[in-house]
């Protein structure tokens, strides 16, 4: 039986990443993980960095940056502006990343509770699918390709005709 | 072709439905154009535009038999990607895993408050 947690990829357009994940809590208390930077703080990481800085202006117009910062790494940073923010529910914002002129990426957060548990929905629409893909392989957002979801099957019934586990879990 | 080229060149490859499934069928074993043709309502110049691709991107190649030319699935390129992707998505579910133990220590706190509440309440 696969975990209702399992976090799902896909990417519907050139330009868009859409991750979908449940988690086992109410959705006000995942809306305030996402946007409460002493909670925020505690979960959220880029590879081998923890926050250095996090700023949260919650409200429409209001801003957002935040800093990572690891040892022999180059901090990485983004900032954006919220465009709607609906507590408990959607948040949308506009994302770019510091030293990276690759343009504004539009994020869209949605949250849906149902028996206790939320559908986090996050979708990522970039300038164009050269930045979707560098992001892709920057390690800073989730990865997946047009058909991740095939890939790994694919990948799985290559293993079991040639009777191996699969070298990648 | 660098690493990421290759990588570019394998997505683009698997971004056909028809691809992904002559590569689901060789996984099974080598196969002929023919049998590969088989299954699909298509051209056997169709299906070879495809194995073109398919082979440029190092996902298969040919046989020995020079009658036959059986195409060969090269397990190695979907092994690097999926490896690529599976480091991306690693990320995030840690990050997410994370997030699920902050959640139920955010719970914990929540009724114990509620208990509190409920106390003086009373």
């Amino acid at each position: 039986m696969t975990d209702p947690r399992t976090l799902h990829i896909a990417t519907p357009t050139d330009r868009e990443i859409v991750m979908t994940r449940i988690f086992d809590a109410p959705r006000q208390l995942v809306f305030d993980a996402l946007t409460k930077p002493a909670l925020l703080e505690q979960w959220l990481e880029a590879p081998g960095r923890s926050f250095d800085l996090c700023e949260i202006d919650l409200k429409p117009g209001g801003a957002y940056h935040f800093v990572w910062r690891g040892p022999g790494k180059k901090d990485v940073g983004t900032r954006g502006v919220y465009r709607e923010v609906v507590t408990g529910e959607r948040i949308v914002n506009s994302e770019t990343w510091d030293d990276w002129d690759a343009g504004e990426i539009l994020v869209t957060t949605e949250l849906v509770e149902q028996d206790g548990r939320t559908t986090l929905t996050s979708t990522s629409v970039y300038p164009s699918k050269d930045v979707r893909d560098a992001i892709l392989k920057s390690g800073l957002e989730p990865g997946a390709s047009q058909n991740y979801d095939r890939l790994a099957e694919l990948v799985a019934s290559v293993a079991e005709a040639q009777g191996t586990a699969p070298s990648v879990k | 072709m660098t690493a990421s080229e290759r990588l570019d060149a394998t997505f683009a490859a698997l971004a056909d439905p028809t691809r992904r499934a002559i590569l689901a069928r060789l996984a099974s074993g080598d196969a002929s154009v023919n049998e590969l043709a088989e299954p699909f309502d298509m051209s056997q110049p169709a299906i070879s535009k495809h194995l073109k691709v398919l082979e440029r991107a190092g996902l298969i190649s040919r046989g020995r038999d020079a009658q036959r030319r059986p195409r060969r699935l090269e397990p190695k390129p979907l092994a690097d990607a999926t490896r690529w992707l599976e480091r991306y998505r690693a990320l995030w579910e840690a990050n997410f895993r994370r997030l699920d133990t902050l959640l139920a220590t955010m719970q914990r706190q929540d009724e114990r408050r509620y208990k509190r509440t409920k106390g003086t309440v009373r």
